[in-house]
């Protein structure tokens, strides 16, 4: 009976090696399954080692910190095990209310501006005009600078009596607001230097979305009888419609993440009034009065809804947003 | 008459096009010229109102100040060396995996490649504080030092050392690439090191060239994760030594800081003259992939 099942595996081993011989030299048949196992795994070894102890393991490890109460002043006290307190602590408060409203302010502002300025930008640089590809350089370069230099920059650019802004607002008699000192013109001043640092990642991939629908279209709807706007609404919305669904979704997850420019120009305040959920994670971990139970209750709050941005949108390109329109 | 009212028409509409490529460039360029003005102006030339677009005396000494301020030479050495490592470690550890999940055969090969895309969705913000607790505490535990790694680079670098996103995209160039020339390679005998370096790698070029440039920018700019784990000016980078900068001249001596945020920009500014194409390629690299 054992020989038996024996001889068969061996002898479909042999017509299942035998089928491959034609690119593998028959010589090493035998060990060759083996050896490109073992080959995979050493490839693939380092960066799975990494991506273990430095992403899957901590994200593990900060679930594990969000039910525990860590006091931070008896280093020999064991952590204790504190259920969902830390995330109702946090519900209950009101500061952490304000962020949460502010982050949902800072995303959809930032990604309506985002999405709306670099669509028409992308479509004036569809125009066939002299330097276009100059422009679009220029309207990219911010996306690869540094943003805690540009915080710096745009911080001198607000300055209420010397900076570039109310130079010009001063040719309309405008006064300059003091941007970074009042709550309520704190965050649209960080909106501001973020739609103007990221227009150009959305530019970009719109120009190439809008230079990929076919000019036959466009034909036919002229054909039709069709003015500009109206080519612009039936053609050319419905033809970018997935491409602005991929550039919603990157924006929202990119701005969910956005520290630099907010930690050089404000440091979360005045009054919290630009403190988003990154924020409040780096300050609970490591700001005055940090608290690491609810530190990671925050960032496990902040992951959830990063994976619930990227359910949806997983959802419906299975549904593929497309050209019905 | 048709063709007459269509010409002017369409100069005029080319008027409005160039007129609005001019105001998309002074929105974009202003806020860059004017920290590069900035940077040459003295303190009394920044406090006269209306301000000077261009500084009547260039000081350039705000250069030297602000090299002097604080250590940026230091920054700089520092900035370097993460760079470097980063990138070199990031190519490193994806262009083996993105070979592997091409090229070679493993039962349960697409759940460990979901297991490669999962990574994305965990972004290094969520982790800061175990990957902070990790090098204080749990690195000494682990090997018995004496000191934990905090404020060291080895900690800076390392947990930006793997990368799911250019494990996706190099497998992705890796798969374009024409099937026969790799068997003709197998058949030849060439073992797998050998067809990754002397085939693979040289037709993926561009590709592995794009991901290279995105991992420069990245850990060029990265702030957060340096920003909390070094804890002496020696060992901050250039992002966060411009903030140092920003604090010791407080709100008030633009000149000098302006400077400082030129040091920061400029060198990926070059980098971006000569590399346009595959900076440009690769920060938006995904959106294409069809």
């Amino acid at each position: 009976m054992a020989s038996k099942s024996d001889t068969a595996a061996t002898s479909l081993e042999q017509t299942r090696t035998s089928g491959e011989t034609f690119v593998r030299p028959k010589g090493r048949a035998g060990g060759l399954a083996n050896k490109e196992w073992f080959l995979f795994l050493l490839f693939i070894f380092p960066n799975f080692f990494f991506l273990i102890l430095f992403t899957y393991w901590p994200l593990w490890e900060n679930v594990r910190l969000s039910v525990q109460q860590t006091d931070l002043l008896a280093f020999s006290a064991e952590p204790e095990f504190v259920g969902l307190k830390n995330y109702k602590w946090l519900f209950d408060n009101s500061t952490f209310r304000l962020v949460l409203r502010n982050t949902v302010v800072f995303i959809v502002s930032c990604v309506g501006l985002t999405l709306t300025i670099g669509l028409a930008i992308a479509l004036l640089l569809n125009e066939k005009l002299r330097f276009r590809n100059g422009v679009r350089a220029l309207v990219f370069a911010p996306y690869l600078l540094s943003g805690a230099a540009i915080g710096i920059v745009w911080a001198y650019i607000f300055d209420p009596r010397f900076g570039l802004l109310a130079q010009i607002l001063g040719w309309f008699n405008i006064p300059s607001p003091h941007w970074l000192d009042r709550p309520e013109w704190a965050l649209p001043a960080i909106i501001i230097v973020y739609v103007w640092k990221n227009l150009g990642f959305a530019t970009v991939i719109f120009l190439a979305g809008l230079q990929s629908i076919p000019r036959d279209l466009y034909d036919a709807a002229k054909v039709d009888g069709a003015g500009p706007w109206w080519r612009f609404r039936s053609v050319t919305l419905p033809m970018l419609s997935p491409i602005s669904f991929f550039i919603m979704v990157t924006s929202v997850l990119a701005t969910f993440q956005a520290f630099d420019i907010q930690q050089v120009m404000t440091a979360g305040g005045p009054a919290y009034a630009t403190t988003t959920l990154v924020y409040y994670v780096y300050e609970q971990s490591f700001g005055q009065g940090a608290n690491f139970g609810r530190a990671a209750a925050a960032a496990i709050v902040l992951f959830i809804s990063m994976l619930i941005v990227t359910a949806i949108q997983m959802y419906y390109t299975e549904k593929k947003v497309n050209y019905d329109g | 008459m048709a063709s007459a009212t269509t010409f002017p028409q369409v100069s005029v509409s080319k008027l409005w096009g160039y007129a609005a490529l001019l105001l998309v460039t002074l929105i974009i360029g202003l806020p860059l010229f004017w920290m590069l003005s900035g940077s040459l102006k003295s303190i009394a030339e920044i406090y006269t109102f209306p301000p000077d677009w261009i500084p009547r005396n260039p000081k350039w000494s705000n250069f030297r100040e602000a090299w002097t301020t604080v250590p940026f030479g230091r920054f700089y050495i520092n900035s370097a060396i993460i760079t470097f490592f980063g990138t070199a470690l990031q190519l490193f550890c994806g262009v083996l995996c993105a070979y592997a999940f091409a090229f070679l055969n493993f039962p349960a090969k697409n759940i460990l490649f979901l297991f490669v895309l999962g990574a994305l969705m965990v972004p290094t913000e969520v982790v800061i504080l175990p990957n902070f607790l990790f090098f204080g505490n749990t690195v000494r535990d682990w090997f018995g030092l004496e000191e934990n790694w905090v404020n060291t680079y080895q900690a800076i670098v390392l947990p930006g050392a793997a990368t799911a996103f250019g494990t996706f995209l190099m497998r992705q160039g890796f798969m374009t690439l024409p099937r026969d020339v790799l068997d003709a390679a197998k058949v030849d005998g060439a073992g797998h090191l050998r067809t990754m370096f002397s085939i693979v790698l040289p037709m993926a070029k561009p590709i592995v060239v794009t991901f290279g440039m995105i991992s420069i920018v990245n850990k060029w700019n990265d702030y957060l994760w340096p920003l909390v784990i070094t804890r002496t000016t020696e060992m901050r980078p250039v992002t966060v030594g411009v903030r140092l900068l920003f604090d010791a001249e407080g709100n008030n001596n633009w000149g000098v800081i302006m400077a400082g945020t030129s040091y920061v920009i400029l060198p990926l500014l070059l980098i971006y003259l000569f590399a346009q194409r595959y900076i440009i390629d690769g920060l938006t690299a995904g959106a294409t992939k069809g």
